[in-house]
């Protein structure tokens, strides 16, 4: 009678229903409910609060160029981030994010500035190496089984080398290169502001994304294959094309991020994007989007983008040294994360 | 072949759903499966119980398409069939809910129900870009729960992981029973439930079956087993030891058998 | 489940209150930042002159210095001064946001050590809107991106050392280790000290704005004069353990260097170690270019034979004090006689005098180290 299982204690059943009952009576749980199901309000929360507290401190910052200058300081790490966001949804991580970046904005700039292609061909191809490094990690991680974060490490110091070898370290200058190349970083009024062409650009990419990530079968799937891989495989995903696809949607997104980049500074920089891959983890972290996948939103990672940038300008307005800066930073990504943990017990 | 095969009083001109003949598994020199039959009538619940390396997965596997087995043949309302993937099985309309449930957690249970199958918009918003019919498939769960008779998951937009135990199993057979399957094979479908919610469960198959639906059930629960099966397919050592009804025999007879401390 | 269930929720209070407690600390601390710039400044605060000093990293004591020499300068000339640097060497993405944010503050002037080329566009637009940019220690790419350039003449220091290493060679052959600070980048220092030696050897350079392309062997005309075989240049990021595995591959590839120019001090030291490890540090003359307070007492212990002293301190301090004279009079800084930017010095600093070459002995180093 080995086999048979023994039905649980008695005490079993009024366990649960207690459970239930607490459950129920905390109004700790109730937020953690609405957390859970809505990921961005508490970024969303904290940069209210930040910009608030930041505008008592120093009267500049609530100034409309100020606020202006923030979204473009961010533009790049936002861009990068929504393709960061993608592959965390899908329960990876990408550290090659900047490195890819780079090398495309390399690949655009020397294309149109010392072998003379037309803009838009240099724009393309740039493109072409967004989605050809993408294709390469998500090859790597879906034929080899290897983890992301071993993969991307590879591949990081594999384009920062490709990215050196090709540009001899040299810089290009936007001066040198044809208008569209630079396009992203010139500006147009609205009101009293200029707003820079750049941020646009980033902000379509979140609407289209978010669109594609919240409304589409494809977008499901990425959820639910970071959720739970085997899951989703028995569900009659193609789990390995999903992750591909992933990969290579990065890519792209990298690649108009290179464009972003290109504008912002007005030159193709080697040495652009020390951190990036760093910055753009947190703020898909700070954002609420889960390290362990299947959970988050692109609205948050553009609010954890923002939630940087304000600390940043924010407490450099008030006079801080760069390093109360990056303290801050840390601060804020083991708040989130901890966060983030809080809310994943859910009736666990 | 020491075993007996019964069939269900007054099915005999019936045609079985799900036929299998002579499977034969082997992996290197271990034999899996040895030439095991079974057969599944329309609003039947089959049990399959057997010990640890009994050959109940295996056959499970071949059933389902996850394993392919070395001979013989497989026939869903008679005509054969050869699965090569899980998805060859759930186009013939077999659906499987595996032990480990097979959800995603921190989707809500219409998306769950439409994973991997969802729905688009109509017109532009849908072929062009490829817009999800969220109202659609909310409401299309709904009815379908309802037709299930599953009670228990009243709002649709719950993320999984909020359920209790027995609701989120629920959620998986409205998975495998729901949108035209023919077939649904639950893996141990009581194992980490508790007592309230492993009754649930049970009332769930028995509501599918009588609306027609048959279901194999795998498990140890031997109570569960008795509880619910109209047959019962006793695997030992690779083989069928026998086909029982819960009438035929008491648990310590089918626990004899599984043993082979007796024959049927 | 039940008594799971009260430690947990405490755990959540815990929580919350950590975050509450985290934020105010943050915001207090940036209170606490504004209101002490505040009081010394007196009544004035709104009169007071702003500057930004960005550099390029605080991990390299070199610019750890010149933000105490412009906070030194900053208090005593009652300007609000703001400190911002690169995350690592080469970070311009930093650098941009502090330009940008010295604008958005209304500051009068930036003091920046730029990271590389890119810092140029957003430095242009400080300078549209009205900031006075001083570029210290390396100008910008191109120059004109700063109004002035407050540096040290990288290429006068790099001849200083070289022309003593001649003396020092006395007519020897010279077989010599270049230790330079990238192979994957090309900045204005690197080439300046590396070709400035070799000049002040007396050994042809070549593109003097290119490293590694002057002849491997030849002679040297430097001192007495004799043959020199260049072993190699190696890359150290200008820290001791590039230095040293620098050191270690030239050695390799020639055991019989005798002549080694280092990027800077951490490199030399770097390098001294890999000597060491060979036997090899009593023959071999190591030079070496910055004067940092550590680097000169390498020179007292022998690790290093010469090092040309520049003086970060003293650029800072003339930095704002440039600003504050701009701010109030309107008078700018002019470029050095015969230079593009304001030479801010630099001396040879050794214990073995070498004849026509001028030098201050280390003691005399060690009471201006970096011009505190």
């Amino acid at each position: 009678m080995t086999q048979q299982q023994i039905a649980g204690p008695p005490s079993a059943e009024s366990a649960d229903l207690a459970e239930e009952f607490l459950d129920r009576q905390t109004p700790l749980s109730r937020i953690r409910n609405i957390l859970h199901r809505y990921p961005a309000v508490s970024p969303a929360l904290v940069l209210l609060i930040s910009v608030v507290v930041f505008g008592l401190l120093n009267d500049r910052f609530l100034r409309v160029e100020n606020l202006s200058l923030i979204t473009q300081q961010v533009s790049v790490v936002g861009t990068l981030a929504i393709a960061q966001t993608l592959i965390i949804l899908t329960a990876g991580i990408d550290l090659s994010v900047g490195a890819v970046m780079i090398l495309s904005s390399m690949v655009m700039a020397q294309l149109a500035v010392n072998s003379g292609l037309p803009a838009p061909i240099a724009l393309l191809a740039g493109l072409v190496v967004g989605l050809a490094a993408g294709a390469l990690n998500g090859f790597l991680v879906t034929r080899f089984r290897l983890p992301p974060f071993i993969v991307t490490l590879g591949t990081l110091n594999i384009f920062i080398a490709l990215t050196l070898l090709y540009s001899n370290g040299a810089t290009v200058r936007g001066s040198a290169m044809p208008d569209l190349l630079t396009w992203t970083g010139t500006t147009f009024p609205v009101g009293p502001v200029r707003i820079s062409t750049g941020v646009v650009v980033m902000l379509l990419l979140y609407i289209a994304i978010a669109f594609i990530l919240g409304k589409t079968a494809w977008g499901r799937h990425v959820y639910a294959v970071g959720d739970d891989k085997e899951a989703a495989r028995l569900a009659g995903i193609a789990v390995n094309k999903v992750l591909m696809s992933v990969y290579l949607a990065a890519g792209a997104v990298l690649a108009v991020g290179a464009w972003i980049q290109i504008g912002r500074t007005n030159a193709a920089s080697p040495n652009a994007g020390v951190d990036l891959n760093l910055d753009s983890i947190t703020a898909v972290v700070i954002g609420g989007t889960s390290l362990f996948g299947g959970r988050g939103s692109v609205w948050g990672t553009l609010l954890g983008a923002l939630i940087v940038g304000v600390f940043r300008n924010g407490l450099s307005l008030a006079g801080l040294d760069v390093l109360y800066q990056t303290l801050a930073v840390g601060v804020l990504i083991i708040l989130a994360v901890s966060i983030d943990q809080w809310i994943r017990k859910v009736k666990s | 072949m020491t075993a007996t095969h019964l069939e269900p009083a007054g099915t005999q001109v019936r045609q079985p759903i799900l036929q299998a003949r002579n499977l034969v598994k082997t992996f290197g020199r271990v034999v899996g499966l040895d030439g095991v039959s079974l057969d599944l009538y329309p609003g039947e619940v089959l049990a399959i119980i057997g010990d640890n390396g009994a050959g109940k997965s295996t056959l499970i596997k071949c059933l389902t398409g996850a394993e392919i087995p070395d001979t013989g043949e497989l026939m869903v309302s008679g005509q054969p069939v050869h699965f090569k993937r899980p998805q060859d099985a759930r186009a013939h309309g077999i659906e499987t809910v595996y032990q480990n449930l097979a959800v995603s957690p921190a989707l809500d249970v219409a998306s769950n129900l439409f994973l991997g199958r969802e729905e688009r918009r109509a017109g532009l918003l849908g072929s062009v870009f490829r817009m999800l019919d969220t109202k659609g498939m909310r409401t299309k769960a709904k009815q379908e729960l309802t037709r299930l008779g599953i009670s228990t998951l009243q709002d649709v937009t719950v993320p999984v992981e909020n359920l209790s135990g027995g609701q989120r199993q629920a959620v998986a057979v409205a998975r495998a029973a729901a949108f035209g399957s023919k077939v649904v094979v639950l893996d141990e479908p009581t194992a980490a439930l508790g007592v309230r919610e492993s009754n649930q469960v049970l009332q769930l198959v028995r509501d599918l079956r009588d609306r027609g639906l048959p279901v194999i059930l795998i498990s140890h629960n031997m109570p569960h087993v008795f509880d619910v099966a109209d047959r019962i397919h006793i695997q030992r050592l690779g083989k069928c030891a026998a086909t029982i009804t819960p009438q035929s025999h008491t648990m310590t007879d089918a626990v004899a058998i599984m043993t082979g401390a007796a024959t049927a | 489940m039940l008594s799971s269930k009260a430690p947990r929720t405490m755990t959540h209070r815990l929580l919350a209150m950590g975050a509450v407690l985290t934020l105010g600390t943050l915001s207090l601390t940036a209170c606490g930042g504004t209101s002490t710039a505040t009081t010394s400044a007196g009544s004035s605060s709104a009169e007071k002159v702003g500057v930004s000093l960005i550099v390029k990293t605080t991990t390299n004591p070199f610019f750890v210095s010149m933000q105490d020499g412009a906070k030194k300068a900053a208090e005593a000339e009652g300007v609000d001064l703001k400190l911002a640097a690169g995350k690592a060497d080469g970070d311009e993405d930093t650098q941009i946001q502090a330009i940008e944010n010295a604008i958005s503050k209304g500051d009068k002037g930036i003091l920046i050590t730029p990271n590389g080329p890119s810092v140029v566009d957003a430095l242009k637009k400080a300078k549209d809107a009205g900031l006075f940019v001083i570029a210290l220690d390396t100008p910008p790419d191109p120059a004109d991106a700063a109004d002035i350039t407050f540096a040290t003449d990288n290429f006068a220091a790099g001849e200083l050392i070289g022309k003593w290493t001649a003396a020092q060679l006395d007519g020897k052959q010279a077989t010599i280790a270049l230790i330079d600070l990238f192979d994957d980048k090309v900045v204005s220092v690197d080439y300046n000290r590396d070709q400035g030696f070799l000049t002040g050897l007396g050994i042809d350079t070549a593109d003097a704005k290119k490293n590694g392309d002057e002849a491997k062997t030849g002679n040297y005309t430097g001192g007495k004069g004799g043959s020199y075989e260049i072993v190699g240049s190696q890359a150290s990021q200008g820290a001791e353990d590039g230095g040293r595995t620098a050191m270690e591959t030239l050695l390799a590839k020639n055991p019989n260097i005798n002549v080694v120019y280092t990027i800077n001090e951490p490199a030399a030291a770097g390098a001294f170690e890999a000597l060491k490890a060979a036997g090899k540090e009593k023959d071999v003359l190591v030079v070496s270019v910055d004067g940092g307070c550590t680097g000169v007492n390498n020179v007292k212990s022998g690790v290093i034979g010469a090092t040309a002293q520049q003086y970060p301190v003293k650029m800072a301090e003339l930095g704002v004090k440039a600003i504050v004279e701009i701010a109030k009079t309107g008078k700018k800084p002019a470029n050095s006689e015969g230079l593009d930017f304001y030479n801010t010095g630099v001396e040879l600093v050794t214990d073995k005098p070498a004849g026509g070459v001028k030098s201050i002995t280390t003691t005399e180093a060690s009471d201006i180290c970096w011009g505190k």
